[in-house]
């Protein structure tokens, strides 16, 4: 089992190195075919140490590689730690990985940068893998930090764009300050306990004080909202869009936006000291869930769209996190990643088939002209909408039913939001595929064509998915289902009230309801026309004027103390002074002029002939 | 224990190349052999000594290859070297930088003396690593100042002239300092326990003065060091100078003979007066974060490359100050692996400046945009190099960046906090630099620069990696680092915390 859960990772890294090395000699095809191939091996490698944990009595198994750091008590070595939640994690991520790189191959082709695309995706792939495969907080760290240089990469990958240029390092800026947060809770971690290893944290949790949990876990939430795009730090995802469309579908929908939650669920041990801690996640999860729905609704891009979109659903997962239904958490994670990828790649079919148009009232009346794009996106929109009997119904059913048994107003923000989001998926159904043709000036005249099989296989596969996803975790077989294979990985969940079966249902009746009232009104709204000022006002198009604020309050003040530091500081003040100090000294000495005509130069040459003559003397007297 | 003259070897091979290159002057390009050869020997040595020192790891925690010969006993001169884990590396980087600074940094104009005052320099250099004993390391440390004066003055930019008056004052002003305080611990030493006046290292360190005595001398030493390093506010000599001073130069400077500050100040100021350290503590802390965020702040404004690296080297050796003076032996092993870590990265900055300087004249921010159109690979080592700067892990900068805030924040977590957001702002002054010069169209000159040829990839590549072997599998070097450094803290321990 070790060994097949090292090539989990190492399969990806090797895949990078190969095209890094071979590049040169491989042709278009080829190159993407190996990043593929070591991907999808990946994948069954997973499969594998799925089958084989699931036979093992101790389902914690710890894969030690090398000693990585070893410096006084700080041991932090390079393992893996395999265990029902890191392995199911690897299960979707290589499978979407695998699936995303195969459409990629058609989507990229004839792209200039083609290898470097497939390069930094296996590397992507590789840290995210490193990431939950870990065993210790840093080895998370390595990862974390990897999949974000990655997204880095890959969003200003058309470099000579500025806007690209400017959205990568926003997004890697935004995910460092999030990062000051895991840095920190690692601080605090090791201060107090001594160890990093997760094992080792979680059997002395018990010894930290609730004030130092709650500063970690709020640490830890820090990391989360930078990586998986949460109020405070959200607001550079939908730059990110930038990005190749593959590459949002796969780092910034299905895998890497989810690491933050990853993270909370992985550390739910520390959290399950601090209710505090976790009532600010629950608060931070719904409130970003329903803003950026706001968001979503008055968007015209269809990728911005989904962005927001994507930031809201994380929302729940959050909110999950921080009512304690970690397993749901992890259920719509799974399950997102199936719907959102689907959507995201259904898009970048869209797109591709427009050449390149992303704008909303360009398009219209595409269902016609798709016959496999279509299908695939009508699923993926009714999936994401909650409508049963698809997997988004069961997985954000599941979310909404824990967070009505702890927080009642939490409840009501998640199912407005429930809401907002059929509304704003249906209106980007409506105007992408249904309505009159609006694109005829894009396509220059043409027909839209439909993209080639590479592109629509990984639909199909996603679409299945997303229909048959909610077999994950039905509601009345709790125990041989994803929750009960999770279970053991959590820490301490405050047992749910027993729900009567009455409740249960009213509660589902209620999510319908949501998604029905949403669905409804889009379309009757979206049907007949394509821009409504009213409907999308100013504010909610411009993202609540967030990145204003932050201009406002921290950009600017910044840029300014800067220019104030280089100007006056700098210069007057520092360098001012040491140089009215020398210019003071040799006045005094009136041998201003003397210094500037050579004197140093003399002076340096007499200090070296003397060190030469002493040396030569002394050296000469002592043998 | 072995041989010290496999370190005699390391100081005297340079000062022999250096004879050689001058000896040969009139035949062109032939000194530039010679300085290649040497410092290529030099290198063999360096690597022989890494894996000696290697066998020696069974009682790693005291000095190898030691020697002691007085050479005029009235005046305390001595010949005395020695090398431990915090040496060794320094000694390294030293052989490493004289080599790649060759290669790259090539200055064909009056090549015969660039080449001897180089391998000088790498010579009083050495001699400062190895030196066992203040006044010899005062002699070696103080004597840098002359070659570089003479690489900036003779080979420099236009302002050259000013920047090696500034670098050579500055420094050699702060250094005054340092005698004054290592002659007043000799004599105090002398006083106390009678016999001949001594300077040697571990003599001086059982030298007992008071509370207030203690401080003054470690303030002494700190001035001289800080203004080397540099640590703020006495970093305003670096800019120009970085700026002015040919790439060999600027490589030499920034790369290595900073480390002299931050050498000094862990083994001399640290390691000597471990009374002080409990009460100057919390200033040099805070200094160090200053530079930190300073050094970050005015790279953002800087408006040249040059310019750029030597604020975002404050940044960085406000790092290892921290870690130095932090008393933690995990941050301070940290400091000590960024000495070299930053070493080596800043090497790959230097070089692929000098490399667009050479092929665009300029290195100004204004006249350069979109090079990774043009110029791919330049691109992407710019941006290893970069990534390792700012912290990447995986990379060589994240082990030492991560062993000082974590040792920190154990023992001083405020500072450590302060610190751990120094980590933000490195990846906004230095992605925004990336993305004003390698991103964005190419037009005009910029669109036509060439990439590197295949000379200049071969003098790359060991910065690669360097960086990334180091960032992988960093325990070869911490092994060696950490007994040493064990040491010295733990003969700081009675002021302050060993965790």
């Amino acid at each position: 089992m070790a060994h097949v859960s090292t090539l989990i990772v190492i399969l990806p890294l090797l895949g990078y190195l190969l095209v890094l090395i071979n590049g040169s000699r491989l042709t278009e095809r080829q190159i993407g075919y190996v990043a593929t191939g070591v991907v999808g091996l990946s994948f069954v490698a997973s499969v594998v140490t799925f089958v084989l944990l699931l036979h093992r009595h101790s389902r914690q198994v710890t894969v030690h590689l090398f000693n990585w750091i070893d410096v006084g008590t700080l041991h932090v070595p390079a393992a893996l730690l395999i265990d029902p939640l890191s392995i199911t994690m690897c299960l979707f991520v290589t499978g979407i990985s695998a699936l995303i790189h195969l459409y990629s191959i058609g989507y990229m082709h004839g792209e200039k940068d083609y290898k470097k695309f497939f390069l930094y995706l296996n590397l992507f792939v590789f840290s995210m893998l490193t990431l939950v495969l870990a065993n210790n907080l840093v080895l998370t760290f390595v990862g974390w930090e990897g999949v974000g240089v990655c997204s880095y990469w890959l969003v200003s990958y058309y470099f000579d764009r500025d806007s690209a240029s400017s959205a990568g390092k926003k997004a890697f800026i935004y995910n460092r300050v999030g990062d000051v947060g895991l840095l920190l809770a690692m601080f605090l971690l090791f201060s107090r306990t001594g160890t990093l290893t997760y094992v080792g944290v979680f059997a002395r949790a018990g010894s930290l004080s609730p004030t130092v949990a709650t500063l970690v876990v709020l640490a830890l939430l820090l990391a989360a909202t930078g990586k998986s795009a949460q109020i405070p730090l959200f607001n550079w995802l939908p730059d990110a869009m930038e990005g190749p469309t593959p590459v949002s579908a796969l780092i910034h929908a299905a895998t890497m936006v989810t690491a933050g939650v990853y993270l909370l669920v992985r550390m739910s041990p520390v959290l399950a000291i601090s209710s505090s801690g976790r009532l600010t996640i629950a608060i931070i999860g719904g409130v970003t869930a329903f803003v950026a729905a706001t968001i979503a609704t008055s968007q015209k891009d269809i990728k911005k769209v989904l962005a927001f979109s994507t930031v809201s659903q994380i929302g729940y997962m959050v909110l999950a996190v921080g009512v304690g239904a970690y397993a749901a958490a992890i259920f719509l994670m799974v399950s997102h990643a199936f719907f959102k990828a689907l959507l995201f790649l259904g898009s970048g079919s869209v797109i591709h088939a427009l050449n390149g148009e992303q704008d909303l009232r360009k398009m219209g009346a595409l269902q016609r002209f798709l016959p496999l794009t279509f299908p695939t996106f009508l699923i993926g929109w009714l999936t994401i909408s909650g409508v049963p009997p698809f997997a988004g119904f069961w997985s954000k059913g599941d979310v909404l039913t824990n967070v009505f048994e702890h927080n009642k107003i939490l409840w009501v923000l998640g199912v407005v939001t429930a809401i907002l989001t059929a509304y704003y998926m249906s209106r980007l159904f409506v105007l992408t595929f249904r309505g009159t043709e609006r694109f005829r000036e894009v396509t220059h005249g043409h027909d839209p064509h439909e993209s080639p099989w590479v592109m629509t296989l990984p639909l199909v596969v996603l679409a299945v998915l997303s229909v048959l996803g909610g077999l994950l975790d039905l509601p009345w077989i709790h125990h041989d289902s994803l929750a009960g294979f999770l279970s053991s990985t959590f820490g301490y969940v405050a047992p749910l009230h027993a729900q009567s079966t009455l409740s249960q249902y009213g509660l589902a009746a209620v999510d319908v309801a949501a998604a029905l009232i949403g669905l409804a009104a889009a379309i009757s709204i979206w049907r007949s026309r394509t821009e409504d000022e009213r409907l999308t006002p100013a504010f909610l198009e411009h993202v609540w004027y967030w990145d204003d604020f932050y201009d406002a309050t921290i950009g600017r003040p910044l840029e300014e103390l800067a220019v104030f530091s280089d100007v006056v500081v700098e210069d007057e003040v520092i360098d001012g002074g040491v140089m009215g100090l020398a210019v003071g000294i040799s006045r005094s000495a009136e041998s201003v002029r003397k210094i500037q005509s050579g004197f140093v130069r003399h002076y340096a040459l007499a200090m070296m002939l003397g060190t030469a003559v002493l040396v030569v003397f002394l050296v000469a007297r002592v043998s | 224990m072995h041989s010290s003259l496999w370190l005699s070897a390391l100081l005297v091979v340079p000062l022999l190349g250096s004879l050689g290159a001058m000896l040969v002057r009139k035949q062109q390009g032939r000194s530039y052999a010679v300085g290649v050869v040497t410092a290529s020997v030099e290198m063999a040595l360096g690597i022989v000594v890494f894996f000696l020192y290697n066998n020696h790891l069974a009682h790693a925690q005291t000095f190898d290859f030691a020697t002691r010969h007085v050479l005029a006993a009235p005046l305390g001169l001595a010949y005395d070297v020695a090398l431990d884990g915090i040496s060794l590396f320094l000694v390294e980087l030293t052989a490493i930088v004289v080599l790649l600074a060759l290669l790259g940094g090539r200055d064909k104009r009056r090549e015969p003396s660039f080449v001897a005052w180089l391998l000088v320099l790498t010579s009083l250099t050495m001699g400062s690593f190895i030196a066992h004993d203040l006044l010899e390391f005062f002699v070696f440390f103080e004597l840098t100042l002359v070659p570089c004066y003479f690489i900036i003055s003779g080979w420099g930019g236009k302002q050259r002239d000013f920047a090696a008056l500034k670098f050579f004052l500055y420094t050699f002003s702060a250094s005054a300092f340092l005698l004054i305080g290592v002659l007043y611990l000799g004599f105090a030493h002398q006083h106390q326990s009678g016999g001949a006046l001594s300077f040697a290292y571990g003599v001086l360190q059982s030298t007992s003065m008071s509370h207030a005595t203690a401080i003054w001398l470690f303030v002494a030493f700190a001035i001289a060091f800080a203004a080397k390093a540099p640590i703020w506010p006495l970093h305003t000599w670096s800019p120009v100078t970085y700026a002015e001073a040919p790439t060999a130069g600027s490589i030499e400077l920034s790369a290595l003979l900073a480390k002299l500050g931050s050498y000094g100040l862990l083994r001399f100021a640290v390691g000597l007066f471990p009374l002080a350290l409990a009460d100057v503590r919390p200033v040099f802390l805070t200094l160090a974060v200053i530079g930190i965020l300073y050094g970050s702040l005015l790279a953002c404004t800087a408006k040249d490359l040059k310019r750029f690296v030597a604020y975002s080297s404050l940044a960085q050796m406000g790092f290892i100050t921290l870690g130095v003076v932090s008393g933690s032996q995990i941050a301070t092993v940290g400091a000590v692996l960024l000495m070299f870590n930053h070493g080596i990265i800043t090497i790959g900055f230097f070089l692929i400046i000098g490399f667009i300087e050479q092929r665009r004249g300029s290195y100004q921010v204004a006249d350069l945009q979109g090079l990774q159109g043009p110029a791919p690979v330049m691109a992407g080592v710019f941006t290893v190099v970069m990534m390792a700067s700012i912290g990447l892990p995986g990379l060589s900068g994240f082990v030492s960046e991560y062993l000082i805030l974590i040792g920190t924040f154990a023992v001083h977590a405020w500072w450590g906090v302060v610190g751990a957001f120094g980590v933000v702002a490195a990846a906004v002054y230095l992605l925004w630099a990336y993305q004003r010069v390698f991103q964005g169209k190419a037009v005009g000159a910029n669109a036509t620069m060439p990439d590197v040829n295949t000379k200049e990839r071969w003098v790359l590549v060991p910065v690669v990696v360097l960086i990334v072997a180091l960032g992988v599998f960093p325990h070869p070097v911490l092994e060696r680092i950490t007994p040493s450094v064990h040491q010295l803290i733990e003969h700081v321990a009675p002021s302050g915390v060993t965790k």
